[in-house]
């Protein structure tokens, strides 16, 4: 359950498997089912399209504080992200979710909270799409993982299994993505906390016996088009 | 080989290796950096070589080295990095070269935006630097379509002795989407007798740019449009997206197509008979395409992210100006699907 996720949920990945998708969904369900304050620090410094803070005024206008960098606009391509991320870190009235940028370049951004941060009260995810080329095998998977790790100097807590082909998503992804991951969990003995997919996509039932609470979502980075 | 998901910069890349290339010469700009990042990594696992030149200028007269010397050789960019490549560009059309050329569209003019634009149409399809020349122009509308024109593009290079570019943006390139890579080469590519791959006993080979005389360097020119000809005869692609009944057609090309095929859903369910001529390749522009539709069309609906680039084309294609219609947002926005329904019913007639 989302309340049982520690008061911190630092959402980080391989680049390109679905971090943002997931954590601004997240954001949206814990503020659904959460009184209080609610705020999503979007600390991505790789990508220049698709960031969450491009849902800055529709959050905001349901009680969700955005902190992305203090400079504004679509436009900037400057690795600047906002002295205010770390005022939820210490203010603990705040639920507090962390988007990342992909991978360990990504990761760098938290030495600026990290000797703030209690690490009892903090989980640090990883979202994994098992059809990134890079995540494909548990190997894969673990040699990305310790890249995350040793730029964070945080474990990872969990894994997200938010296996898909956008578009052309069946339920046979959310298996796929299962077999690799279980296979991770074995060995390293992090669990599968989420199955996320985005429900419009999926036509069928989703596949019963999966590691991992089911995260219906919806998309809310990528348009009818894409 | 299976699916994978990647993002459009990176699968370019790795469509490049599939197809042969083994040499990338470029410069990081926004949104494109991910396809000299990925082949940073990737080219030199198989034998390549990735150089980041001390600029774009740099970066695409080694490409024509490497074209001279027979190589399969890519370089891409981002607008104004593909502005500085026009001087070499000109240079690599006079020499009958093979090169593929990326150009991943963002806002102009200038430095402009880092968002997606189309307004680069000009520079590509009637030529950003001096003298007779085309390129071949190629204009995907999805990650996979991207991945398989490049791999073409490498084709037709080989094929013609040209450089191609593939004209995409910023979206198309930052874009997720499944992709399969199934390169087959084409047949009847010449094999490259003239390249410069070091005289030993053999003949002298000479690639040059410079035609002192006159009429000589006319000559040279007149062997140019003799390949152009061949090229326009041969390559011309689109894609007719539910023409048979229609009255009305929109046409648009890359990631302003995609919002078009959205909104066309709209207007047929609004029961407006309409739909999209998509040009896949820019230069030659798909003529027979409208010598096939034109009779049957009231209108033609000319959607893109520029102010209106193509306009002339598709006005010369159907020899009538006033058949055609323009919206498009330019900066680095995208039109969004509702702005296109608008557009759509104003020009054919409001609510049904």
């Amino acid at each position: 359950m989302i309340l049982d996720d520690k008061r911190v949920r630092i959402i980080t990945g391989h680049y390109g498997s679905g971090k943002t998708e997931f954590a601004v969904n997240y954001v949206n369900r814990l503020r659904d089912c959460k009184e209080g304050k609610v705020a999503i620090a979007d600390l991505d410094i790789v990508n220049v399209y698709f960031r969450s803070r491009e849902k800055k005024a529709e959050m905001e206008a349901k009680g969700i504080q955005v902190i992305a960098s203090n400079i504004e606009g679509a436009g900037a391509d400057i690795p600047a992200v906002s002295g205010a991320m770390t005022m939820p870190v210490t203010n603990k009235e705040y639920q507090y979710v962390i988007d990342l940028g992909g991978n360990d370049v990504g990761t760098l951004v938290l030495g600026r909270i990290k000797p703030l941060l209690d690490t009892t009260e903090t989980d640090f995810f990883m979202v994994v799409n098992a059809y990134r080329p890079d995540t494909s095998t548990p190997e894969g998977v673990i040699a990305q993982m310790e890249q995350l790790e040793y730029g964070a100097g945080l474990k990872v807590t969990g894994f997200i299994n938010n296996t898909n082909l956008v578009r052309e998503t069946t339920a046979n992804c959310l298996v796929h993505g299962d077999e690799v991951l279980r296979e991770v969990t074995k060995r390293t003995g992090v669990p599968v906390k989420y199955v996320a997919y985005v429900e419009e996509l999926l036509t069928e039932a989703v596949p019963e016996g999966l590691a991992g609470q089911l995260f219906p979502m919806k998309f809310y980075m990528r348009k009818a088009w894409m | 080989m299976a699916k994978v998901l990647m993002k459009g910069n990176e699968a370019v890349g790795k469509a490049a290796i599939e197809a042969g290339c083994r040499y990338f010469f470029g410069y990081p700009i926004t949104p494109q950096s991910e396809v000299p990042e990925y082949l940073s990594n990737e080219l030199p696992k198989v034998g390549g070589t990735f150089v980041q030149a001390e600029s774009e200028v740099a970066a695409i007269n080694m490409v024509y080295g490497a074209a001279a010397a027979g190589a399969r050789v890519l370089t891409s960019s981002s607008s104004p990095g593909i502005a500085l490549k026009q001087e070499g560009l000109g240079y690599i059309a006079n020499a009958s070269l093979p090169a593929v050329i990326i150009n991943m569209m963002r806002g102009g003019p200038g430095l402009g935006t880092i968002q997606p634009g189309q307004a680069d149409y000009n520079m590509a399809v009637k030529g950003g630097s001096n003298g007779d020349y085309h390129t071949v122009v190629l204009a995907p509308a999805s990650v996979q379509e991207a991945v398989n024109m490049v791999m073409e593009a490498f084709d037709i290079a080989d094929m013609y002795g040209t450089p191609v570019v593939i004209l995409a943006d910023g979206l198309i390139g930052q874009m997720m989407e499944p992709v399969e890579f199934n390169y087959v080469r084409r047949e009847g590519i010449p094999e490259k007798t003239w390249a410069l791959t070091g005289k030993g006993d053999g003949e002298r080979h000479n690639i040059k740019n410079l035609v002192i005389d006159p009429d000589d360097c006319e000559a040279w020119n007149h062997e140019h449009f003799e390949t152009y000809e061949k090229i326009v005869a041969n390559e011309q692609d689109w894609e007719e997206y539910l023409l048979d009944d229609a009255e009305y057609a929109f046409v648009s090309y890359g990631t302003a197509s995609r919002v078009v095929r959205t909104a066309i859903g709209y207007l047929r369910e609004a029961g407006f008979k309409v739909g999209m001529l998509r040009p896949k390749t820019l230069w030659p522009f798909p003529q027979k395409a409208f010598d096939k539709w034109d009779g049957k069309l009231k209108k033609y609906m000319d959607v893109e992210m520029s102010m209106g680039q193509m306009m002339p084309d598709v006005a010369y294609a159907c020899n009538d100006k006033n058949k055609v219609e323009f919206y498009g947002r330019t900066g680095g926005n995208v039109p969004s699907v509702d702005e296109i329904v608008e557009f759509g019913k104003k020009v054919m007639g409001g609510d049904k």
